[in-house]
């Protein structure tokens, strides 16, 4: 019936003028599309072994260098933002609609459903989240599909304590109590009242979240139990680059900076979507 | 005031509470594990007639909001019965609740936190016709619109969203979608209480201009003594969760039972007809998690006696349709 207008458009404009968030939303703009159009930044195949070229440093033929087999790492990193992308974005997805589904029920029924429900985020709060996710990718095959369903199946909690939170404050809201004299039903009154209204703090966390995820994953990477090679990841070009440090400094610094920026972008964007939806600025 | 206006009178009651009690759990300090409870209606008995008004008055926390959310069923008594067209709905719940809810709506106090701020003005208006499939799409925007504009509003109002209205603004959006249904009975609670004095004149005159056309009752819930003299046929009077005099407005406001009555018409310098001298209560309002003995509002009364602590006078007709709840009066 409705889409998303007034207090949307009010929301973005104050999020644009917010000069970091717009610059964090830029860089996260720029990642989005190299991941999406690799082509258009790199002529070179990521996987094409050269020996002629091992260890290159920034060239004219080699912007970015090459690595231990004449790799161009230029093509790698660039290549190696999809799964970055695809990881933080599909990890956070999972999270987040789990953290809703628990959140809501939570809020909503309370009681003993939330009691259960609860208990249950606390337990999956004891563990230390990067050994689970360490432990179980041991047990699987390290692929991006288990890395990412990892991921988000551990990062559902504070999303589920966040929905609740809001939900609890929601329902006690009198155009709920409105809503329910009109003759809604529980599904009406929780998806179009309580849902959208707790939206905004949701996008917050979810924002933050990918840059956790990327974070873990070019970790997982790293250790060499994440995307395995030769599928270019910006963790495990580190990897490779660990080894030779001392004098192949730009196979560290490119993933690495790669690394730093993205996360650094959605950082700043999450912080800037906190303060656009600031209920003492937006005066709802 | 009320004698003038002529309206629909089917005749009878509409809706009629009798001995409902209701009380919150609360912990008795936020470090405390001693869970007391708070009586926020205790044993209280009204009727609503068709196409009247009954005006619901007493100080904040006497459990007025309470009462009028019970009335709908928007909370559930702990005890005593609710009935609504001579239908007990005390026990009832899922669709037949549903559809009994098209008949009875809230206006409430707040008129920011009552509209959903993610919702177009039509579509919070139209709610309840979306619910109960009477309009939608198309049809639902047209209604609404001329809904609005029955309250007050343009046409336009409809495609906005409710925060780029004012208090009063917001409070016609409320009143179109609890008149929306066509309800037999409206609880406003506190409706005009937020607003502006000059605001609130043109709400309460809304009010009474909708009632003569669509023939709600209403349960006016209020502090405010001159806004209830203005509104009601009918004043109950409430004190810690009972009530203390009943009766029709006229009466009730020319010559007062109660001694509590008397010393709130008494505080209200607007009202010519209150006794000469003022009479100031002391102390403040007994906690309702522990209410006094006998009649709860003898720690305050200036006609106190010694039985007043000890026996709770029950609510007593005290001259034809007046009633009062005092050992004294009558």
């Amino acid at each position: 019936m409705t889409g998303s207008g007034g207090i949307w458009r009010d929301f973005a404009r104050r999020l644009l003028r917010n000069r970091l968030a717009a610059a964090g939303g830029l860089v996260i703009l720029f990642f989005f599309l190299v991941a999406a159009f690799p082509a258009l930044f790199t002529s070179r195949n990521p996987d094409r072994i050269d020996v002629s070229v091992i260890l290159q440093p920034p060239s004219a033929a080699h912007p970015l260098g090459t690595d231990d087999l004449g790799r161009d790492v230029l093509a790698r990193v660039v290549y190696g933002a999809r799964v970055s992308m695809k990881v933080g974005f599909v990890a956070v997805g999972i999270a987040t609609a789990i953290g809703l589904v628990i959140g809501l029920l939570s809020g909503f029924y309370g009681g003993r459903v939330d009691a259960v429900l609860m208990r249950f985020v606390d337990i999956m709060l004891c563990f230390p989240t990067f050994f689970l996710i360490l432990s179980v990718i041991a047990f699987l095959s390290p692929s991006i599909v288990n890395i990412m369903a990892v991921i988000g199946l551990t990062g559902w909690m504070g999303v589920a304590r966040l929905v609740r939170a809001e939900t609890l404050s929601l329902k006690e809201r009198d155009f709920v109590a409105a809503a329910r004299a009109q003759g809604a039903g529980t599904a009406r009154i929780v998806f179009r009242h309580i849902l959208p209204n707790a939206l905004a703090p949701v996008l917050v966390s979810a924002t933050l979240g990918v840059a956790g995820a990327i974070l873990t994953e070019s970790a997982l990477s790293f250790l060499g139990i994440g995307v395995q090679p030769p599928t270019p990841s910006w963790g495990n070009i580190l990897t490779i680059g660990k080894n030779y440090i001392e004098f192949a400094w730009w196979l560290s610094l490119f993933p690495g900076l790669a690394i730093l920026f993205t996360v650094l972008g959605y950082n700043l964007l999450g912080e800037g979507i906190r303060d656009a939806a600031d209920p003492r600025l937006s005066g709802r | 005031m009320s004698g003038g206006i002529r309206r629909p009178d089917a005749g009878g009651t509409l809706l009629a509470l009798s001995n409902v009690y209701k009380a919150f759990p609360a912990r008795k300090s936020f470090f405390s594990a001693e869970v007391v409870s708070v009586r926020a209606v205790d044993g209280v008995s009204i009727d609503v007639p068709r196409g009247k008004t009954l005006g619901l008055v007493g100080e904040s926390g006497c459990g007025k909001t309470t009462l009028g959310r019970i009335a709908i069923r928007l909370l559930a008594p702990d005890a005593g019965t609710i009935r609504f067209e001579g239908l007990d709905i005390t026990h009832l719940s899922g669709e037949a609740l549903r559809l009994t809810r098209r008949r009875m709506q809230i206006i409430f106090q707040d008129p920011y936190s009552s509209l959903n701020p993610r919702m177009r003005v039509r579509d919070i208006v139209g709610e309840g016709w979306h619910v109960h499939g009477i309009a939608r799409g198309k049809e639902l925007r047209e209604r609404a619109e001329r809904l609005l504009v029955r309250v007050g509003l343009t046409a336009e109002a409809g495609g906005k969203y409710a925060h780029e209205f004012s208090g009063g603004q917001r409070q016609r959006i409320g009143i179109a979608r609890a008149i929306a249904l066509s309800p037999k009975l409206v609880v406003a609670d506190e409706p005009v209480s937020a607003l502006d004095v000059s605001v609130q004149a043109q709400i309460l005159n809304l009010l009474k201009d909708l009632q003569e056309e669509y023939g709600m009752a209403y349960l006016f819930v209020s502090h405010d003594l001159r806004v209830i003299r203005h509104m009601s046929d009918q004043v109950a009077v409430m004190y810690l969760g009972k009530i203390m005099e009943h009766g029709p407005s006229a009466e009730l406001f020319r010559e007062p039972l109660h001694p509590y009555t008397r010393s709130l018409l008494s505080a209200v310098p607007m009202l010519g007809n209150a006794p000469q001298e003022r009479i100031v209560l002391s102390g403040e309002i007994p906690s309702p998690t522990a209410p006094p003995p006998g009649c709860r509002f003898h720690t305050r009364c200036f006609m106190a006696q010694p039985v007043c602590a000890e026996v709770c006078p029950l609510l007593r007709e005290a001259a034809p349709g007046r009633f009062a709840s005092c050992h004294f009066v009558g």
